[in-house]
């Protein structure tokens, strides 16, 4: 019948389009995601050249200097300090005893009682073995939870479906417990407690997110300074510690290995049991050594000769890792990789400098360049001789980066992870043989993010799961978790926590989190507004004020790398065109109202401050050693003057100046950061319906 | 002429471009081939309304000689590039879509109930599979009313086709 045929077909029709939204909203998502994470190891690396080439007397250096030397909380005197912490009288939740008892965990789910209880979980697990082996049996199926990312709604989700932790019902988590959701330290404190009530049935990993310098961008240690405002500093010391005690992997019945992030080509699990691992309070951070910088390095040849990198680098997800061209030499020295950046930046002495020095030492990696700098920094500032290092200390530490950085990858080799900054990408060939050379059958990792919460890659040999749901935003992903008994064959269960995802309709959803993602995409146009201008110029050379569609597309991916497909993305991005030629500057209008509590005569200031918010929030943050929330006047300006030496630009200290003057200051001489930060959100133009008081 | 020459080739690059990128968003590997079943949404996101019929067709022209179940992007460019530059496959307009919902609303009701859509579309044209039928009726019913009202519904999709 010819009317349900027309029906039909334009139904389907609708439906394909809702999909290519619904992956094209997803690739928005991961690929500002990991591009965050670069950027996070970009500044991280720069920290650590400042250390290296900065006078010892500069002031710069000390401000982040404290970042890089390792808080020695050994001392008793510290760890029962928390005794004579008051609880205060108004404080009503649960008092907790030790060797706690069940009813005590189950109390804890409710309301939490810090310290000793993180005392009391560092001293178990700091006896837990770097691998932990563990065993199913007939009564027992093992239950794998992957990210939660301080989602504690899944968390309880989880245990609703499917019981809390017990001898019979044995858990894994796989790391990244926190950073982003705003639960992480509940969660922490949850997990913690049932490892206390059972440790033989809850084993927990760790993940690239159990890392101070991760957590300082990303959201956990202002969770924490948020919720403890007297003792959150100390806190986070503790913490610090934990992270790094807390075990790299669990292997389930000698043949399945459940880590976080991956595995690389030289991944050796012996190795990794004898490490200790609780040097590397910081993945990103070297272990401490006395050596000299050395020229010449241990698996440099696979990466430089593997020929499948070249084809990978040309490829759409790769092409943001060439954006990674300030701190490695790598671009420089291979010329086939053409698609190299060009960068219209002005070029420093500072960054010559730099460049050269690498050359000079050979080196040709991120995270190399960052243990030479810092191993050099040590060397004056660490009164604490930890004796002469060994090669083996650098292995050791990359099997580390490996372990909790690395994703999988189609094809087949091993190649630096440039998109997040560290780890590797492996191929199927590694699975298989690092599967064989240790006699396992199934890796299970997480890491990341997944739309059905979980997914098999390399010939099923690889399993990613993922326990934190609408990750990017409400409706954007299920969480999972994996069920598994002795036929160690996994079973999975998925789940939404948010109730009213579950009843919206496909529409619904996928346009909900397409807005999302599609205002986060907006900020990014903002940031790089004058970039954006003058590379639609180049097209432009009548200036006329407008340019087809076509070179509108190419212009957004040259300047912004972001590997989206940005002809599929233009009728959400751009309203109005005439002959398919758009007007740019109209455009730009349109899409940069912001509401901004300060009047900021400086443009470019605006615009660079928006590009570089999440950098900007971590050197506060960083530079706020007393974790106040608040920074003076002083330490504003050298913030200032590290972050444009950072990203090359120029900055004169007037507009510095005139920026902190226009600043509200209600404490005295110094800035609030959070209210700082809060000032520069970016509001969409059909949001502008804001009654609020803008000061 | 010179000029309209190299405005053609423009267009035809450009149109490429499109195609490519639509290709890449489905290539999870990317090798530059895709899982022959993305075909479909594929032309269909590039603004193509062709049926299930139609969309066998392209998918056997553009097939291996022994099928592998993915089709290489070299095969799918010309092909592609055929149909959007003779226009094939065009929008179905609103007011024929109304009068399709019209037709099988023989009472004139101004709406319908979801049994009878239902059974028109799961069992006439390319029929629905039973998931495609529950998708649209989520969308479709209004949920008061438990009916249908068609006019309403082409609508308000029709304004989300337009972004």
């Amino acid at each position: 019948m010819r009317a349900a045929l027309l029906i039909q077909r334009w139904y389907r029709q609708y439906v394909a389009r809702l999909e290519m939204r619904r992956r094209c909203t997803w690739n928005i998502f991961q690929s500002i995601e990991y591009a965050g994470e670069q950027d996070q190891i970009k500044l991280y690396n720069f920290f650590g050249y400042l250390m290296d080439h900065f006078t010892p007397a500069s002031s710069e250096r000390n401000l982040i200097s404290h970042i890089f030397r390792e808080h020695d909380i050994g001392r008793d005197v510290e760890w029962e300090s928390y005794k004579s912490i008051e609880v205060p009288e108004l404080y009503s939740g649960p008092h907790l005893s030790f060797p706690m008892t069940f009813s005590n965990a189950a109390e804890l789910v409710e309301a939490f009682k810090n310290k000793q209880l993180l005392v009391e979980s560092w001293r178990r697990l700091r006896i837990l073995p770097n691998i932990s082996q563990i065993s199913t049996c007939h009564s027992k199926e093992i239950t794998i939870c992957g990210d939660l990312h301080g989602h504690l709604e899944d968390l309880l989700l989880v245990f609703y479906k499917n019981g809390l932790p017990s001898s019979e019902r044995p858990y894994v988590f796989n790391g990244d417990y926190v950073d982003r959701g705003k639960d992480s330290l509940e969660i922490l404190l949850i997990l913690f407690s049932f490892l206390l009530v059972y440790p033989n049935d809850v084993h927990l990993n760790r993940g690239n997110h159990e890392d101070h310098i991760v957590n300082l961008r990303y959201g956990f240690t202002k969770e924490v300074l948020g919720k403890y405002k007297l003792h959150g500093k100390k806190i986070l010391k503790l913490l610090q510690k934990i992270f790094s005690w807390l075990p790299l992997a669990t292997v389930i019945d000698h043949k399945v290995l459940v880590l976080h992030g991956g595995i690389s080509d030289t991944t050796d699990l012996h190795l990794l049991s004898r490490v200790d691992r609780h040097k590397y309070v910081s993945a990103l951070r070297p272990p401490k050594s006395k050596k000299q910088m050395r020229s010449g390095l241990i698996g440099s040849d696979l990466e430089d000769n593997d020929p499948t990198y070249e084809f990978v680098g040309s490829s759409r997800r790769r092409v943001r890792s060439l954006t990674h061209t300030t701190y490695t030499v790598t671009r420089h020295e291979a010329p086939r990789r053409s698609l190299q950046v060009q960068t219209t930046r002005v070029t420093y002495s500072v960054e010559e400098e730099l460049k050269k020095r690498r050359r000079q030492a050979g080196l040709s990696q991120s995270y190399r360049d960052l243990h030479n700098s810092t191993m050099n920094s040590d060397l004056d500032s660490d009164p604490d001789s930890g004796g002469e290092l060994l090669d083996s200390n650098e292995d050791e530490w990359k099997q580390i980066v490996d372990l909790l950085w690395s994703d999988p990858m189609p094809q087949d080799g091993c190649i630096p992870n440039d998109v997040r900054g560290g780890g590797c990408y492996w191929g199927p060939n590694v699975t298989e043989e690092v599967l064989r050379r240790h006699n396992l059958t199934l890796l299970i990792r997480s890491h990341e993010c997944k739309q059905e919460g979980y997914e098999f890659c390399h010939n099923r040999k690889v399993l990613t799961i993922f326990s934190a749901s609408n990750y990017y935003e409400v409706g954007s992903n299920r969480g999972a978790y994996i069920r598994m008994g002795p036929d160690l064959v996994p079973h999975f269960i998925q789940y939404q926590a948010n109730r009213s995802t579950r009843e919206l309709t496909l529409r619904q959803s996928v346009g909900q989190t397409e807005r999302s993602a599609l205002k986060a995409l907006r900020e990014k146009l903002f940031a790089h507004k004058s970039e954006l201008v003058s590379a639609f110029q180049v097209y432009d050379p009548e200036h006329k004020g407008r340019i087809s569609l076509g070179n509108w597309a190419s212009a957004m991916e040259a300047v912004l790398k972001l590997g989206l497909p940005w002809r599929m993305l233009r009728s959400q991005l751009v309203g109005e065109t005439v002959d398919g030629m758009l007007d740019y500057q109209l455009w730009f209008r349109e899409l940069s109202i912001t509401e901004h509590k300060t009047e900021l005569s400086n443009a470019n200031l605006l615009e660079t401050m928006y590009k570089n918010h999440s950098n900007l929030e971590t050197i506060f943050r960083i530079i706020d050693t007393d974790n106040s929330g608040l920074i003076s006047l002083e330490e504003f300006r050298q913030t200032w003057k590290l972050l444009s030496t950072h990203l090359q630009t120029d900055i004169s200290d007037k507009a510095i100046s005139d920026l902190a003057v226009s600043i509200d200051f209600n404490k005295d001489g110094s800035i609030d950061i959070n209210e700082f930060m809060e000032a520069f959100r970016l509001v969409g133009g059909d949001l502008l319906q804001h009654e609020d008081d803008v000061h | 002429m010179a000029e309209d020459k190299d405005s053609a080739e423009a267009i035809v690059s450009e149109v490429h471009r499109k195609i490519s990128e639509a290709f890449d968003v489905f290539d999870h590997e990317f090798n530059k081939t895709v899982d022959v079943r993305e075909i479909g949404t594929i032309i269909r996101s590039l603004g193509c309304f062709p049926s299930e019929g139609e969309l066998h067709d392209i998918i056997a022209e553009i097939e291996e000689e022994e099928p592998t179940g993915y089709i290489c992007f070299e095969k799918f460019l010309p092909t592609m590039t055929t149909v959007l530059m003779e226009r094939r496959f065009r929008p179905i307009p609103e007011d024929l879509l109304l009068q399709a919902f019209e037709v099988l609303d023989q009472q004139k009701k101004g709406h319908l109930e979801p049994e009878e859509l239902t059974k028109y579309l799961t069992q006439e044209g390319e029929p629905f599979t039973p998931e495609e039928m529950e998708e649209m009726m989520s969308a479709a019913l209004d949920p008061d009313r438990n009916v249908i009202f068609y006019k309403d519904f082409v609508s308000m999709m029709s304004v989300d086709n337009h972004r």
